[in-house]
């Protein structure tokens, strides 16, 4: 609240420049270049990079499997995060894995008053740092984005999660990793 | 405390607007800083917006280039060329440090003056940009899609290359000419200095450039009386084969040049036929003198350069090369000589003269052909001054400098001593409008104005003196820019924006020219450094005899391998860090506690090297310099340093701790 104020209180101030200006009968500017202030608000995300490796959110967004996920992430406006610097280990669930969610609580959580729901369950997902998959053992806890837990065991060579999701496949990113698992983990 | 923090956080936002407001309203009031009313609406540019020029701009005493967005003012970047730069390591790097060799070692430092950006048919072509080394006379040539010094070349044969580097039409070549003349390198050069008359000799240069790679070589140089050179412009269009140099110190004075070299009323602006000396060094009129001079190149593939001596010139003496060389008389120690858009004027600015000479290039073919001569200049023929002359500008100001042209028939010349810019009309010769530079303006740049295509515009003053423009900083101040808005008839003052080093010269591009070229990082796949380690599995470390090379890869959040064990007291460590993103804008630094040097800044893709003796046994942390990501803070680890008769074992590992390296600590 106090934050607003101080903004709103800084706005009219600035609005009072103007005025100083205009009081000696010069009009406002109308340059349109000073009027494109606030206009370009988008995140990394934007960036225009050809060049680059792609981030954990574009590797996700370029295949098929993901799309329950990214339309989840989008939804949940973390985009922009996932496409800063990192680095990330992200848990990514295919969308097969979504599918053994009840179909009306995935869509509940789809839905506007559930936004923070969601991000709570897709920031369980993500670690800020690099497990790459040699680095998890059997009995780590990782203390993942939203404040919750992980923990991992292994079984017959396999990494699994919460003892219910198992890490298929592993996909490098400029910005971190993708551990693709088949299950989707709930914040305890 | 929110409350408190957010008071105060007002107060200083209220300050800052009222203190605004303050000075917008002393502007109106006709206050000193004489800006116009729209001003602020023209060099605003929205956050996240782009420039609409590139300016990049010499360092002087910095000895680096920087580069600016105009209308803005803001700078983005200091571009290290003849200075090393511990901020990224320049100079400072294994790979980096032939670069600054030259015939005396390893120079560390020079004086920027002069930057010159390529052009093919006389029109920007964004793709190189050129600069001088006055002290020690080197030629540096930086790409504009790397923002890296690419090159740099020596001139031997000269001192003080004041007079370069200015380009041909389509940079064939890119000039050099001495300031101070000095005795030829490969005679007798322990003469008295009072001798300078019968043994200093001035050079000029001519190095060609590789139309695809940019890569220079000294095609030829010529011998020259012992005169200083002072700037110069090639020709364009009809004049395009020719080259014209100012020249001061026509007296050969060796001393006091403050007075000495200012008894005649003229000096002059020598004419060169360059297609003509071209076909003299290819027709075997030229001499090959003994002489010794580095040049420097980095690849781009192994991110390393390469220093080579070289022992040889050609030199062609105006003696054995009829109608290549001409003299233009010109008043009172000329500084800038400037080729208008057309090519037909050459603007000769005598910085001690009344008036501003503006030479016709028809009438200097008229002369030559009609060898309308005014005797010679150590057997140079001068030209008539009344036969080559277009006209004068009369009265311009005090002290004329430098001139540019917005390719609409103006041109504006900077004056020192009446710190102004003059806008005045090429053909017409008549004066039409003037500024007050804050202070003592020195070159003044228009985009795209030394070119035949002038994108006009903008104009930026490079001022010599600061003085009360910004808060003060005490006896130290920075350099002082200002830009003005020239799409009218009356310039105006629209911008003062603090610069780094002391820009000379400068020149601004369209930003469409060069930024869809810039690259954003190095590919992994084509990096071919020897100690290039692509993959956490290649990090490795190897001794060879007491040199220990580490192949380190760097990622966000560590390094391969974090902890090294069993190197000794007398070794030399080489840290080969190769940072394997592949993400733009994603850096990362190295440095270790003790090194005598700097740290290194690792693009993407890039494989650098830091050279390390340390000097004790002990822990030695070694961490990333580069906020790279999160846990950039953890990005971080430890090297051991042992006794020289130590028996621990060369060991390396990240993310493990190996029961050998616990044992080997107990022994």
């Amino acid at each position: 609240m106090k934050r607003i104020f101080h903004f709103a209180v800084a706005g009219i101030l600035a609005a009072s420049i103007t005025a100083c200006g205009a009081r000696s009968g010069e009009p406002a500017t109308t340059d349109p270049t000073a009027t494109a202030a606030s206009t370009n608000a988008a995140g990394q995300s934007a960036v225009q990079d050809d060049e680059s490796a792609k981030d954990v959110v574009k590797v996700a967004a370029s295949n098929k499997d993901f799309t329950t996920l990214v339309a989840a992430v989008k939804q949940a406006g973390l985009v922009d995060a996932l496409s800063n610097a990192g680095p990330f280990t992200v848990f990514a669930p295919t969308n097969a894995a979504f599918d053994k969610v009840p179909k009306e609580t995935l869509e509940a959580l789809m839905q506007a008053d559930k936004k923070a729901d969601l991000q709570n369950i897709l920031q369980y997902h993500v670690y800020v740092g690099m497990l790459s998959e040699s680095l998890l053992q059997d009995g780590q806890t990782f203390n993942q984005v939203n404040g919750g837990n992980i923990t991992i065991s292994k079984k017959d060579g396999k990494t699994i999660i919460n003892g219910t999701a198992t890490i298929v496949a592993t996909v490098k990113a400029s910005n971190g990793i993708i551990h693709v698992i088949d299950g989707v983990l709930l914040p305890k | 405390m929110k409350l408190s923090s957010t008071n105060l956080l007002l107060t200083a936002a209220s300050a800052a607007v009222l203190a605004g407001g303050l000075q917008s309203c002393k502007s109106k009031a006709g206050g000193v800083s004489a800006a116009s009313n729209d001003a602020a609406a023209k060099v605003y540019v929205a956050p996240g917006k782009h420039d609409e020029f590139y300016n990049i701009v010499s360092g002087g005493f910095n000895g680096q280039m920087s580069v600016y967005g105009i209308p803005s003012g803001r700078m983005f970047r200091i571009v290290p060329v003849f200075s090393q730069h511990p901020e990224n390591g320049w100079g400072f790097s294994e790979e980096t440090k032939p670069m600054l060799n030259t015939s005396h070692g390893f120079v560390p430092w020079d004086d920027l003056h002069h930057i010159a950006l390529s052009t093919t048919k006389g029109e920007h072509d964004g793709r190189w940009a050129f600069g001088n080394a006055n002290n020690t006379p080197r030629i540096a040539r930086v790409s504009l899609s790397t923002f890296k010094t690419e090159e740099i070349i020596e001139i031997p044969n000269s001192a003080g290359n004041h007079s370069s580097p200015f380009i041909t039409e389509n940079t064939e070549y890119v000039v050099a000419g001495t300031r101070f003349s000095v005795p030829l390198d490969n005679g007798n050069t322990d003469v008295p200095i009072n001798t300078y008359k019968d043994n200093f000799k001035g050079t000029v240069s001519f190095i060609g450039v590789d139309k695809t790679t940019g890569r220079m070589n000294i095609d030829f140089q010529l011998l020259l009386p012992g005169i200083n050179f002072d700037l110069a412009r090639a020709g364009k269009g009809a004049s395009k084969d020719w080259f014209f140099f100012s020249c001061y110190n026509s007296e050969k004075a060796n001393t006091l040049l403050e007075v000495n070299a200012s008894a005649k009323d003229k000096d002059f602006i020598m004419a060169v036929n360059w297609k003509k000396a071209q076909a003299y060094a290819r027709s075997g009129k030229g001499k090959k003198a003994a002489v010794k001079y580095a040049h420097n190149v980095l690849d781009e593939k192994n991110h390393t350069a390469t220093s080579t001596i070289i022992n040889e010139v050609l030199t062609l003496d105006p003696k054995d090369c009829p109608d290549m060389v001409y003299m233009m008389p010109c008043p009172k120690s000329p500084h800038g000589t400037d080729t208008d858009p057309s090519g037909e004027y050459i603007i000769g600015s005598g910085k001690l003269a009344a008036t501003i000479p503006v030479f016709s290039f028809a009438k200097i073919q008229q002369a030559i052909a009609s060898k309308n001569y005014d005797g010679n200049y150590d057997g140079i023929p001068v030209l008539k001054y009344d036969a080559v002359l277009h006209g004068e500008v009369q009265k311009p100001g005090l002290g004329p400098l430098h001139t540019e042209f917005d390719g609409k028939g103006n041109a504006y010349t900077s004056f020192f001593v009446s710190s102004e810019i003059v806008k005045w009309d090429i053909k017409s010769l008549k004066v039409l409008d003037r500024v007050p530079t804050y202070y003592s303006i020195g070159h003044l740049s228009i985009p795209g104005g030394p070119t035949a295509k002038p994108h006009g515009k903008y104009m930026i003053a490079y001022n010599k003196i600061t003085k009360d423009r910004y808060l003060p900083t005490g006896p130290e101040l920075t350099q002082s820019a200002q830009l003005f808005d020239i799409s009218g008839d009356k310039m105006k003052l629209l911008l003062d924006f603090p610069t780094v080093g002391e820009p000379h010269y400068a020149e601004a591009i369209p930003a469409a020219l060069v930024e869809k070229n810039s690259k954003k990082i190095y590919k992994i796949e084509e990096n071919q450094h020897p100690y290039a380690a692509k993959g956490d599995n290649m990090a490795k470390v190897e001794r060879k005899g007491n040199e220990v090379h580490v192949m380190m890869t760097a990622v966000r959040s560590h390094f391969t391998p974090d902890n090294i064990e069993g190197v000794k007291l007398g070794d030399v460590v080489y840290f080969h860090v190769t940072n394997v993103e592949q993400d733009w804008d994603v850096p990362h630094g190295f440095a270790v506690k003790g090194a005598n040097n700097a740290e290194i800044l690792i693009m993407p893709g890039e494989t650098q090297t830091l050279k390390w003796t340390p000097d004790r046994t002990g822990i030695f942390p070694i961490y990333c310099t580069d906020f790279c990501s999160a846990l950039h803070q953890e990005m971080q680890g430890y090297v051991r340093v042992s006794p020289a008769n130590s028996n621990v074992a060369l060991h390396f590992s990240t993310g493990t701790n190996k029961p050998a390296a616990d044992v080997a600590a107990k022994k």
